[in-house]
């Protein structure tokens, strides 16, 4: 017994060990020191990125960041400077016919096959891939079962853009791209839109998002990157984002010399000390912890100085 | 140990076969992609009411204002009037504005309006893009050709053509629309934008006309001019249109008292290499900057 029990895990390490080295073996996107410079400007200075199978990843950052210059890259719309760039197993850039047949890519601001009507667009593009989705059935997902046989050209830009939605997953593609894709979008529509991102995500879809809209990333990623001048400045779950900052609170309260405030990470101590200086009751006590809209407009000033 | 164990390992190590290698459906053709393509642009084709305005009926229209204005005949072949001239001469016309100018101006728009980039970011084939447009012109140059052809028969008694000269309407129009379409597509790689499309391509096309015999009959224009039009494909289609609809005795009135077919011929050929190098060599997926 005791042989065997040593035997296993040798044969266990001889097993896994050549399957991917250093790499996580369910990883949908892996970008090692991406660099893209459109002359002068550096559009992306080196970033690293690592989405797993199945997890909603949020691009967060102001214009210009370079969001939509990463996730073309991603797409296999632009060429790189350098840099490792690995999506779905394959480099983007030298991928053929069966690799985009695993991604879907919802564009940005196409206003193509006008003279179509939404179902003759769905059915068209169903067409290209080996399994699609059912066309009807992907036409009411994205709300437009009862526009189905509207030319695409009477669409509001809203439901242009569920259009888009639905021929970028009309592939039943394993990854998603979608670029900045509630821009425009009235409060009610853009709810909408989330909903139908999270049944997508519920069905196992990995999707990469970009987004300028903090509660956006909030409401739809597990993980975001955060990305100001071409860097990834921060990466991780927005909570854990947030957690890092939130550690340092600001208390005030009125002194003998006015209004007094003072930053810590242990506001409890400092607050008991205030206390039995003031022999018990603090005048005017504030404690405040700083939003995650705080902690994102701090990440990108602080990279943007 | 050793050559069991090994064995147990590599089945097991190897990479696990890709989900889309075994059991899934494979990738549909380019042909049946390009046929189904050209179903859809040929939808949105007779759909756009201004392109069918402007690009499809405008030579109809020409064609009917020229024939009703000159109807006089020729000294050198009694037979012969200017409206049957004008008929073979505004069948190439026409033959380029389906093609080449439709052409060029579709594409110069799908590179605009995201449908380009939209394909680029699906598993179709580059070929059934091509296929689908050039399949959707031909259907739209054969008819344009046609309606022009049955009002020259009769509105301006062009002999009905017999087997023979079907044949050389048949070459005349294959080869001529595949020079022709693939210089449509070039031209689109110098449009900076949809908008100045017709401006690029328009232009150049009626300059062509006029130097090419199509609107001056190329027997009143000078030797030097008309010579200079043989370098360009439009002279050899009209040339060619004009062996293949209008009566033998019209050959007289060329400086070289024939058609010359065998050189429209060559000289179309020459145009479909030269037309496929440089589309090959400019065509581009992405709007201009972007890369």
């Amino acid at each position: 017994m005791a042989v065997a029990a040593d035997d296993m895990p040798a044969g266990a390490i001889a097993m896994i060990e050549p399957v991917e080295m250093g790499r996580i073996p369910d990883s949908a996107v892996r970008v090692r020191n991406l660099r893209k410079r459109y002359e002068p400007i550096v559009a992306l200075d080196g970033i690293d990125l690592d989405i797993a199978r199945g997890e909603v990843f949020a691009l967060l950052g102001p214009n210009g960041a370079g969001k939509t210059t990463a996730v073309e890259i991603l797409e296999g719309h632009r060429d790189r400077d350098a840099g490792e760039v690995e999506v779905l197993g394959e480099d983007p850039a030298g991928a053929g016919r069966e690799w985009r047949s695993r991604i879907g890519i919802v564009l940005q601001t196409a206003y193509d096959t006008a003279e179509l009507t939404v179902a003759e667009s769905v059915r068209h593009f169903a067409r290209y891939y080996p399994s699609s989705r059912d066309p009807d059935e992907t036409i009411a997902t994205v709300g437009l079962a009862g526009r189905a046989d509207s030319r695409i050209r009477h669409l509001s830009p809203g439901l242009r853009r569920r259009l888009d939605v639905a021929l970028g997953i009309i592939g039943a593609p394993e990854l998603l791209f979608l670029d900045e894709p509630t821009t425009g979008f009235d409060p009610e529509a853009r709810k909408q839109f989330w909903q139908l991102v999270k049944q997508l995500a519920n069905e196992g879809t990995t999707i990469l998002l970009t987004t300028h809209y903090l509660e956006e990333a909030e409401y739809l990623a597990d993980r975001v990157g955060v990305l100001v001048n071409g860097k990834v400045v921060a990466a991780g779950e927005l909570s854990e984002l947030a957690a890092a900052r939130r550690a340092t609170v600001t208390v005030s309260w009125r002194g003998p010399d006015g209004r007094q405030a003072v930053q810590t990470s242990a506001p409890t101590k400092l607050i008991v000390e205030l206390s039995e200086r003031f022999g018990g009751e603090v005048p005017e006590l504030g404690i405040v912890r700083p939003t995650l809209e705080d902690t994102y407009f701090d990440l990108v000033e602080g990279a943007s100085r | 140990m050793s050559r069991g164990g090994f064995a147990v390992t590599s089945t097991q190590t190897g990479k696990p076969p890709a989900p889309t290698a075994t059991g899934q459906a494979v990738l549909p053709s380019a042909w049946s992609l390009g046929l189904a393509r050209a179903g859809i642009e040929l939808k949105m084709f007779f759909r756009e009411r201004d392109a069918v305005a402007f690009g499809f009926s405008f030579p109809i229209v020409l064609l009917l204002m020229f024939g009703s204005i000159f109807h006089s005949s020729y000294r050198q072949a009694p037979g012969l009037t200017v409206a049957m001239v004008y008929t073979s001469g505004l069948m190439g016309a026409g033959l380029m504005t389906a093609s080449f100018q439709n052409l060029g101006a579709r594409i110069s728009m799908d590179r605009e309006d995201g449908t380009l980039k939209r394909l680029r970011g699906t598993p179709m084939p580059p070929a059934a893009y091509f296929l689908g447009k050039m399949l959707c012109i031909a259907v739209v140059s054969a008819i344009e050709i046609l309606a022009m052809l049955v009002l020259g028969i009769l509105l301006f008694h062009l002999p009905v053509p017999g087997p023979a000269k079907w044949l050389t309407l048949l070459w005349v129009f294959a080869l001529g629309l595949t020079a022709s379409s693939l210089l449509g597509i070039a031209i689109t790689s110098i449009v900076p934008n949809a908008r100045s499309a017709h401006m690029v391509i328009s232009g150049p096309l009626i300059m062509l006309q006029f130097i090419s015999g199509v609107y001056v009959p190329w027997n009143e224009l000078p030797g030097w001019l008309y010579n200079l039009s043989g370098i360009f494909p439009l002279r050899w289609i009209s040339q060619g249109f004009r062996g293949a609809v209008l009566p033998a005795d019209a050959a007289r009135l060329d400086p070289s008292g024939s058609f010359q077919l065998g050189q429209a011929a060559l000289a179309m050929a020459v145009w479909i290499v030269l037309g496929s190098a440089l589309v090959a060599v400019t065509f581009r997926w992405r709007r201009r900057g972007e890369n």
